[in-house]
């Protein structure tokens, strides 16, 4: 194990520890109130989305644009699983409940996504983003047209579950694995396969199987951050999972970069903020929203980061590589 | 027993053959070229080699086992790798990665070890380091390590995708035209190259190639294909004066 590996996990597990204890203790004094709590739980939630979509758009290169539908599939999985568990088992902790809700919710949605993935990977490009639009689409007709989810009327009496203190580790846990998977051998096979696919199978590697196994767990990952929403609100309606869901996603994906985590982070707290920040222009809330991301894609096509992460030592090589060019410079 | 064996290959394309009887063996350590003018089969060929077509007759067999119907990947499995007649490089990827994908196969951590970073992740990732870039240092290209390699000189590049398919340590490997869009310079650094592989690696070679010069120069057997079919075999001097190669070449 090398020293430097050991020594930026620490320093980003100590950063991560740090900004919980800084929103913690804004908590306590009430700088940061209810409504600016509901919206960093949004933020989180929508890194778990994005982060996930990441996977299967940056990553793996495949265009979907129905992720929405899984989240709404583990949305209404872990909210009837709770709302079972709290009439059956109501002595179980909260966060016991929480934890087995999201657990059920990621596998059913993994295999939805398995399901989904298997036909739908054979098609690439447009196709595969018609028919993922298709699939999620349908996801949430289905739902609206069942009766144990509370159809169009939507799904109430969910527990209030989701804090932010969970919601934060949660996410803080999902990062982590999407970070570690595309950063292993596995990892590299789904890269490879965005690179060029005839390629990677030319080298041997498997693409069939890690196309679906991509998909399976970024419909997992969405699967859960769906339940985390449902927890939250404690009420859902089908209609929140929509065709504009899915592009909201995507845009943060895009904006933030396609192949990179730390990208979608940046762009899913800049993205969740700047709705509300902008509610006071009112009516020209979407007009400057759309400018905003026009502008963007003018200037960074291909995202805030690209395909790189952000990193603390990148930032200091640069300042050290500044710093010594100066000094060559003032020598000469 | 040939390393590999091919028996009366054919594949017809609605109405068309494209590649009718085609035969070949293949010992070890050879070295055999497969040329042709446009449009005579090469590629259709090295596609069925592949596992990219399914041919409609006729068996291929690597060491006695039959690949006929196998997946690409299974193929390279088995020790076939190619390379592509336009370079396929994973591009926006560093040259070391792009050798690191080839070896896959040689690290054993499964996908938990992987996320988790367990003990076998850190050993078997340090030692794919250590052999990808000791790989590399076998074809002079360590020092290109961490660059993208959409930024590799061109000659570089089909180095680089030369050095990725043997990376798959293969039995055999299939170059598609490996000279296209080079200029004799880099023509004859690629001729270094496979003279470097041939000395370094226990391995035979297919090649096909446009070039006269750097067919007639390294391959120690040719096989010559017209419409599909086969009109010559033989060494580079027989086929060189076999009246119906230069017919189809320079016409009559």
């Amino acid at each position: 194990m090398n020293k430097n590996t050991i020594k930026s996990y620490l320093v980003n597990f100590l950063a991560v520890i740090i900004i919980f204890a800084l929103m913690k203790l804004l908590m306590n004094i009430g700088i940061i109130n209810r409504y600016y709590q509901g919206i960093i739980v949004f933020i989180l939630i929508n890194i778990i989305l994005a982060a996930s979509l990441n996977l299967a758009t940056g990553f793996l290169g495949q265009l979907t644009l129905g992720h929405a539908g899984f989240m709404a599939a583990g949305a209404y999985v872990s909210a009837s699983t709770a709302i079972m568990i709290k009439a059956n088992f109501g002595w179980l902790p909260n966060i016991a409940i929480l934890l087995i809700s999201l657990i059920i919710a990621g596998i059913i949605s993994a295999i939805v996504g398995v399901a989904i993935g298997i036909p739908a990977l054979r098609l690439r490009g447009d196709y595969l983003a018609i028919i993922t639009l298709g699939f999620g689409e349908v996801i949430r007709v289905i739902i609206n047209n069942i009766r144990f989810t509370g159809g169009a009327q939507g799904l109430t009496g969910i527990p209030r579950i989701s804090t932010f203190d969970n919601v934060f580790w949660i996410t803080v846990l999902i990062v982590f694995i999407l970070y570690t998977l595309t950063h292993s051998r596995q990892g590299r096979a789904i890269v490879s396969i965005r690179e060029d696919e005839v390629a990677a199978e030319a080298v041997g590697v498997k693409t069939t199987r890690f196309k679906v196994m991509g998909f399976a767990i970024a419909a997992s990952f969405a699967g859960i951050g769906g339940g985390l929403y449902a927890h939250y609100i404690a009420f859902l309606d089908p209609n929140t999972f929509n065709f504009m869901r899915s592009v909201e996603i995507l845009v943060i994906v895009v904006l933030g970069g396609m192949g990179s985590l730390t990208g979608s982070i940046i762009a899913a707290i800049v993205l969740t903020i700047l709705p509300e920040a902008l509610r006071s222009f009112a009516d020209y809330r979407l007009l400057l929203y759309s400018f905003l991301l026009i502008i963007m894609m003018i200037f960074r096509p291909a995202g805030l980061l690209g395909t790189s992460e952000f990193s603390w030592k990148s930032i200091y090589d640069r300042y050290k590589y500044r710093k010594e060019s100066i000094i060559k410079r003032e020598k000469a | 027993m040939a390393l590999l064996e091919v028996t009366d290959l054919s594949i017809q394309f609605g109405g068309l053959k494209a590649v009718d009887n085609f035969n070949l063996t293949i010992d070890e350590h050879e070295l055999v070229g497969l040329i042709g003018p446009n449009g005579a089969g090469k590629t259709t060929v090295f596609n069925m080699l592949t596992g990219v077509y399914l041919p409609t007759e006729g068996d291929i067999k690597i060491d006695g086992e039959s690949i006929v119907g196998k997946k690409p990947y299974e193929i390279v499995r088995c020790g076939a790798a190619r390379t592509f007649q336009n370079i396929r490089l994973f591009k926006d990827l560093s040259v070391l990665d792009n050798i690191k994908i080839a070896y896959h196969h040689e690290l054993n951590y499964s996908t938990f070890e992987g996320i988790f970073r367990l003990p076998r992740y850190w050993k078997d990732e340090k030692t794919a380091h250590e052999n990808c870039l000791a790989f590399l240092d076998i074809f002079d290209m360590g020092d290109y390590a961490s660059i993208q390699a959409k930024n590799l000189p061109y000659g570089k590049q089909r180095k680089l995708e030369i050095a990725r398919a043997l990376a798959t340590k293969p039995k055999i490997l299939m170059l598609d035209e490996p000279a296209a869009g080079m200029n004799p310079k880099e023509t004859h650094e690629l001729m270094d190259t496979i003279q470097l592989i041939r000395d370094k690696f226990d391995i035979a070679i297919l090649l096909i190639e446009h070039d006269m010069h750097l067919v007639m120069g390294i391959c120690e057997r040719i096989v010559v294909l017209d419409y599909g079919k086969i009109i010559a075999k033989g060494t580079p001097e027989e086929t060189r004066n076999n009246p119906d190669v230069i017919k189809v070449y320079l016409g009559e």
